[in-house]
């Protein structure tokens, strides 16, 4: 695979020979284990393997569990409790399956954002974008469907909300929203068919992590300078790459391995800090909480989704141009899929025809403005839509709930709600307006020549040949 | 404070905390310095032994505590009562709320039977009161600041906190509404609350003599409240440091695999 010349496999005694004559597995697994990468990746390389072992995690963990909870409103929290307390070292799969969650996304953000600034998403790696993408869709959906199944009061109302926001669509929203939830309101329907679909999606992406997989084998990889392997002749491609196993599976276990010391201080010293506190009460449709927040890893899509309130200008024209149809619900709705889709089609909004981050001085300001909205959108996203900076006391912001109708004309001013305006806006214009625009007036920095230039220009003793 | 360092170096990679904060607080929470807290916390046996006297002659009159099974007070991590005790206790304790308990229902006898150490403790829904099972992992004590997260890293959630407040943060002042009296409280997010003062002091009387001021009563409710909401938080601490240490060992011999591994093609010389 991946056009870059490298040996294949050979098989040598008679037994692999024949197997693989009949079925060419073994030969597979050796080009998958052996692929030429550039020598040149830099630690943020090491995010895909660490969203392998989330996968795993999840998946192994999650079918235990499934073995002791019952899905069914009247009994969904009490087996959980039963897992917590009763079954043995239940209460060790659980935390590691729900912080399992939020490294799942950690990593999936990091991942992303190394795509983004080292521009993997280019030719000819588009289709490797789009695969990421919809895994990314489907963690999200297979994420907020998990959260519901304890059955807490988090659970509860943010299947709410979230499910309330296909009601938002003109005309046919209620009925799909019906359809959805399998009845009027969230209910055991709901319950019993998010628990089907959180057990099926794992094994989608799954499959998915393959194609993913297969298709960026298949151009090789990126790399930090964003120039191609020499495909020219073996004698080059080997001065640019190294083989997957040892060299890279021995870097990426030792980077899993740090990961994962702080994941296991999270999961055994603090293990519901990243939860919320109201989903250790038992749903009930009587009684809403006072701040619906989702899990952490949604706010930034949840801040964008509320930015679009009625009050907002283009809000208001829409509105009037689409005769009310397109409502500041439904604005909201279709911003937040929209700042995915955005997203998802970066191969074709970026123009730059350098691929990598490091050689675009313009590209690096933008990207990192986007970088902090992205991070401020994960804040204002948790706020409460109330929450106003009043002023700086000895140099730290300070904040207060707004009272309604209070008078703010004395404060400098910045809201959450309002940060989170000024970040939905820049997020889609970095996507819609800056990548198309920077491509035309960016002069790029100069470039190495090829891979081993670069790695020659880190380790300046490696021009030398290996001391093998 | 030194433990709650250590942590905050392993954890530094920086996981984001937001959804940890929504920003409905109530009142002053102050930080109290549990036992159970930080990586190397611990329960005290005493104060939850305590402090299940204190649920017992006090808090059981109004709330239930349906998730926990009584013969947990047994086990390794917990008050760890003699088992010959906890079977006492459970023949002794009474079922104030029938009606929320009908699986305890005895119809020759007409009333709830006897429970026994395999019986969860009853719920109680007769005075409206919350069930207390996962109460202290139900509440925040802790915000912020701005949002974000950092004192909750620091102090922890505060959910034994939080109680501590509640029961210790009584005015005195009290309000009839559309036939409800509400107590003033300092801690709870409205200012009024629908308990009536449980507290004063001098509550109990324990066994060893140990203090019942109002603010040790409170404290060791408190932790008692903790290990009900999370009983197997020593085998999960103890676990995390076994990983941990685990996994410092392996991915130092990691390290130095790869260091070695890539020195030729880095031209570096190895002295390994």
């Amino acid at each position: 695979m991946s056009g870059i010349p490298h040996d294949h496999y050979e098989p040598k005694t008679g037994f692999t020979k024949a197997v693989n004559s009949r079925l060419p597995i073994i030969g597979l697994i050796y080009d998958t284990l052996m692929i030429p990468t550039p020598k040149n990746l830099n630690w943020m390389w090491i995010w895909g393997i660490v969203l392998a072992f989330c996968l795993a995690l999840q998946i192994v963990t999650g079918i235990v569990l499934v073995m002791h909870y019952t899905p069914h409103v009247d009994l969904a929290f009490r087996s959980v409790e039963h897992i917590m307390r009763d079954v043995n070292g239940g209460h060790m799969l659980r935390y590691l399956h729900a912080n399992g969650a939020s490294l799942f996304f950690f990593a999936v953000y990091l991942h992303i954002f190394r795509g983004l600034y080292y521009g993997s998403y280019k030719a000819p790696r588009e289709i490797t974008w789009i695969i990421g993408m919809i895994i990314y869709l489907l963690m999200m959906a297979t994420g907020f469907m998990g959260y519901v199944l304890p059955w807490g009061q988090m659970s509860f109302w943010g299947a709410t909300v979230i499910t309330g926001l296909f009601g938002a669509i003109p005309f046919i929203g209620e009925p799909i929203q019906t359809w959805l939830l399998g009845g009027p309101a969230v209910d055991n329907a709901t319950l019993n068919r998010f628990f089907s679909l959180h057990y099926l999606l794992p094994f989608v992406i799954a499959g998915l992590v393959i194609v993913h997989i297969w298709a960026f084998h298949n151009t090789g990889n990126n790399n930090p300078t964003g120039v191609e392997v020499r495909r020219t002749s073996k004698a080059e491609a080997e001065k640019d790459t190294l083989p997957f196993w040892p060299y890279f599976v021995i870097k990426d276990l030792f980077a899993l391995g740090v990961v994962l010391i702080a994941f296991f201080a999270v999961v055994g010293f603090m293990p519901n800090y990243l939860g919320h506190p109201d989903n250790y009460i038992e749903a009930n449709p009587l009684s809403t909480p006072a701040h619906i927040v989702p899990e952490w890893y949604f706010l930034p899509f949840y801040a964008i989704l509320r930015a679009f309130t009625a009050d907002v200008w283009l809000v208001q024209i829409i509105s009037f141009l689409t005769g009310g149809i397109v409502d500041a619900k439904f604005f909201g709705v279709l911003a937040m899929f929209g700042a995915i889709i955005a997203m998802a089609l970066v191969p074709w909004t970026d123009t730059s025809s350098v691929r990598s981050g490091k050689y675009r001085p313009m590209f690096k300001v933008a990207y990192w403005l986007l970088v902090f909205f992205f991070l401020g959108l994960t804040w204002a996203g948790a706020q409460g839509t109330d929450l106003i900076m009043v002023g700086i006391l000895d140099g730290h912001p300070v904040f207060m709930q707004a009272l309604s109708g209070a008078d703010f004309d004395n404060t400098i001013g910045m809201s959450a709600p309002g940060f989170a305006l000024i970040g939905s806006a820049y997020w889609f214009g970095y996507f819609f307006v800056i990548l198309p625009l920077l491509g035309i007036i960016e002069k790029p920095l100069p470039m190495p020549a090829t891979i081993e230039e670069d790695f020659i220009a880190h380790y300046p003793s490696a021009a030398k040949e290996p001391a093998e | 404070m030194i433990k709650k360092l250590t942590l905050s170096a392993l954890t530094a990679l920086g996981l984001s905390a937001s959804a940890a904060m929504a920003a409905g607080s109530g009142g002053h929470i102050h930080d109290v310095d549990f036992s159970f807290e930080g990586p190397f916390g611990k329960y005290d046996q005493m104060q939850l032994q305590r402090g299940l006297q204190i649920f017992t002659e006090v808090c059981t009159a109004c709330h239930g505590m349906k998730f926990v099974p009584i013969r947990t007070l047994a086990d390794e991590g917990g008050p760890e009562l003699p088992e010959d005790q906890v079977r006492a206790y459970a023949a002794q304790y009474p079922v104030n709320d029938e009606a929320a308990n009908m699986h305890l229902f005895d119809y020759e006898e007409g009333a709830a039977r006897p429970l026994t150490e395999n019986d969860h403790f009853p719920a109680n829904a007769s005075q409206n009161a919350p069930d207390l099972s996962l109460m202290a992992k139900a509440r925040a004590g802790f915000h912020g600041p701005a949002g974000t997260g950092i004192n909750q890293f620091l102090k922890g959630i505060g959910g034994p906190e939080y109680i501590v407040a509640i029961l210790t943060g009584y005015t005195g002042e009290e309000k009839v509404e559309a036939g409800t009296t509400y107590y003033e409280n300092t801690a709870f997010s409205t200012g009024w609350i629908a308990m009536a003062p449980p507290l004063y002091g001098e509550d109990v009387e324990f066994a060893d003599g140990h203090s019942n001021e109002l603010h040790h009563e409170a404290e060791d409710v408190a932790a008692f409240l903790m290990w009900a909401a999370e009983p197997k938080m020593m085998a999960r601490k103890k676990a995390g440091f076994v990983a941990v240490t685990f996994l410092v060992i392996l991915t130092s011999l990691l390290f130095l695999t790869n260091k070695k591994l890539w020195a030729p093609h880095k031209g570096k010389k190895t002295t390994l």
